[in-house]
């Protein structure tokens, strides 16, 4: 039995069998045969597996993804049956004498170089099919077993060093209990995800692809980050029941779905939802979520090898305006650079890219890319209540910039005779320390704030959230952070405008009670999320909350802040 | 030997889907069957050949079918092609 620690990334017990989503090792050496006509057997053979493997997969594909994300796998099997392919690869195993891995790697290498050479970006992803194809017969040469998340077909935990966006949305999630990851914080995709998919996962446990072998039994606890590995009985036991405990509090929470979220002494605030895709609202309503409090568009543009066009973006936002039936929903204008890139924009690689050309910056001098999605909102907002907001604001003339643009093609549409909404808020996020110091002036002129923590934390603290070893840094109750949070909160109500938080800190348990107390009017966070911040103010008086934020926000560290919340909420 | 020459007018061109149609068809036929574009010409019961042509919209193309079945490769072709919106 083993033990792993981890990062607590979503909340929840699992226990399953682990399937390892690693890469397996396809080295050979190339080696003469003797019997060449056997070789050529066993070349079909593979061939052949790989091809019973690939229709299960396109077949399942079909039911869960559609004909039209299963026409790739289309596609795969028919390279597998390509005599142009086929037969140099016999015949070189037949008059060369060696190994049928080889001679598939060679004439493989051959065909991916020359769709690698095409200049038409769709022809040049095709070298990836092939890739794909080779190391799925090369797998069933040397005997590996090649990873093929999309054929799990029962309860699992997933391990892996990383799960990319890609990875995830390969993921059956009927099938995947719970994951853990080497690398990742609280903050990173892979975690954002889980929470997403309400399973539990805990991430950056530095070690879990080495410790974990594929069909070891292990326990996943999302509530305090640890991993178990091959656990005795007696634990698996005890985390039963933690399980049946978990399930039986979101039980009692789930009550609240249609309460309002009201402090002990009667003062409202919104309890909102972030979201990544249309997908995410069923998640929101289920857990009774008030609204959007941050839509991220950037999903829109990933995964795919082209800018997703005006009229698919304007699906997408009617789709999420129209499913959340009148209640406010902020879009954040697209929010790419930093840890999000887009292969496709061909943007060089910078040293510092979290303090780079990104989100608005890049926007603003893009603007082809702007315009288009202003558009897409702007045709969206009749159907519902749109509020706009833009990343990464740092001086003022930033976003008078974007706003003019935005005020252009609101014009440009109107003259076309296209429907707008009369009154859209327009905000701004909250991550840079200039916005946060200089807030009263942007009062003035932004219809509300929204303060993104995980961002606003790593520039304060100047500690890159990506960087494990300064992850220490990473402080959301810092009074220094406090203090920043209070002077925009402050400054909106001063100018009668309104301040939300759409960070990791507005979900947080220990946060929630100071920001309470601060005023925070809008608090955004995971869907799953939700209720049980619900339950939790409903038990807070805001006037005793706001005692606490006025001596927490004189503390001198984090750790008598977290004593002091301790303290107050307790008694 | 049979033979035809084509326009395409699909506006992706023989890409992905068409191309898998195509190679789908012309492999049903013992047939030798090839595609022509600019003067090269590939064996059209193959994906990667006939991807490797990058035939875009108004593309003329010549399809050449030769053995016991080749008349009725052809016109098989030909359905394809203009069921699909391909070509005419």
């Amino acid at each position: 039995m083993t033990f792993l620690s981890g990062i607590a990334a979503s909340n929840g017990i699992a226990i399953a069998k682990a399937y390892r989503l690693v890469e397996p090792d396809l080295s050979f050496e190339q080696t003469k045969i003797d019997d060449a006509a056997e070789e050529v057997e066993r070349f079909r053979q593979a061939m052949n597996k790989s091809k019973a493997e690939l229709e299960v997969i396109r077949d399942r594909a079909k039911i869960d993804l559609g004909e039209d994300k299963a026409a790739i796998f289309e596609a795969h099997l028919l390279v597998l049956s390509d005599p142009e392919l086929n037969t140099p690869i016999e015949d070189k195993i037949t008059s060369e004498h060696v190994n049928a891995e080889s001679a598939l790697k060679e004439t493989a290498d051959m065909f991916v170089m020359m769709f690698e050479q095409m200049d038409n970006e769709y022809m040049k992803e095709r070298a990836a099919d092939i890739r794909d194809v080779t190391k799925r017969v090369l797998s069933h040469l040397l005997g590996v077993q090649v990873v093929n998340p999309s054929m799990i077909a029962e309860e699992v935990i997933i391990v892996a060093e990383d799960l990319t966006p890609s990875d995830t949305a390969q993921l059956n999630r009927q099938f995947v209990k719970g994951f853990t990851t080497n690398i990742g914080g609280r903050t990173s995709h892979s975690a954002i995800m889980a929470r997403s998919l309400e399973i539990p996962a805990v991430v950056g446990t530095k070690t879990a692809t080495e410790a974990i072998n594929n069909g070891d039994l292990v326990i996943v606890d999302g509530l305090k980050g640890e991993v178990h590995i091959n656990p005795t009985s007696e634990l698996v036991e005890q985390y039963r029941n933690i399980h049946e405990e978990y399930e039986a509090q979101k039980a009692e929470w789930a009550k609240l779905v249609n309460e309002p979220t009201v402090s002990a002494d009667n003062h409202h605030v919104e309890l909102v939802a972030n979201i990544g895709t249309p997908n995410d609202l069923k998640g929101v309503t289920a857990n009774g979520g008030e609204g959007v409090g941050l839509y991220r568009t950037e999903f829109l543009y990933m995964g795919r090898d082209q800018l997703p066009t005006e009229e698919e973006q304007f699906e997408a936002y009617k789709a999420v305006l129209e499913g959340m039936a009148g209640k406010p929903v902020v879009v954040r204008t697209l929010d790419i650079g930093g840890d999000k890139e887009l292969p496709y924009l061909e943007l060089p690689k910078e040293m510092n890219p979290f303090l780079g050309f990104r989100a608005i910056r890049l926007c603003l001098e893009e603007q082809g890319i702007f315009r288009t999605q202003l558009r897409a909102l702007l045709r969206a907002s009749s159907y519902g209540n749109l509020k706009i907001m833009f990343p990464m604001i740092a001086t003022l003339d930033e976003f008078r910039a974007a706003k003019a643009i935005l005020e252009e093609e609101k014009q440009k549409l109107l003259t076309e005779g296209q429907k707008v909404a009369d009154k859209i808020e327009l905000g701004i996020m909250v991550e840079i320390p200039s916005t946060a110091v200089l807030a009263d002036q942007f009062a003035k002129e932004v219809d509300f704030f929204s303060i993104g923590t995980n961002d606003l934390i790593q520039y304060t603290m100047a500690a890159d959230r990506m960087n494990q070893r300064v992850s220490y840094l990473y402080q959301p109750y810092s009074p220094s952070i406090l203090r920043l949070v209070k002077m925009v909160i402050d400054a909106s109500h001063a100018e009668g405008k309104w301040t939300g938080m759409c960070g990791e800190m507005a979900g947080d348990e220990t946060a929630i009670p100071i920001l309470l107390g601060l005023g925070l009017d809008e608090f955004s966070m995971s869907a799953t999320s939700i209720l049980k911040a619900r339950s939790l103010i409903r038990n807070l008086k805001k006037s005793d909350m706001e005692k606490l934020a006025q001596e927490v926000l004189n503390m001198q560290t984090t750790s008598q802040v977290i004593e002091a919340v301790n303290l107050a909420t307790t008694k | 030997m049979a033979e035809k020459q084509f326009k395409v007018i699909a506006d992706t061109g023989i890409h992905a889907r068409p191309a898998t149609l195509l190679v789908q068809t012309a492999s049903k036929f013992d047939s030798e069957i090839t595609l022509e574009y600019k003067g090269k010409k590939v064996n059209l019961k193959s994906i990667m050949g006939v991807m490797s042509l990058g035939i875009g919209q108004g593309a003329d193309i010549k399809i050449a079918a030769e053995g016991s079945d080749a008349d009725l490769a052809l016109s098989s072709l030909e359905e394809t092609l203009k069921k699909e919106g391909l070509a005419e």
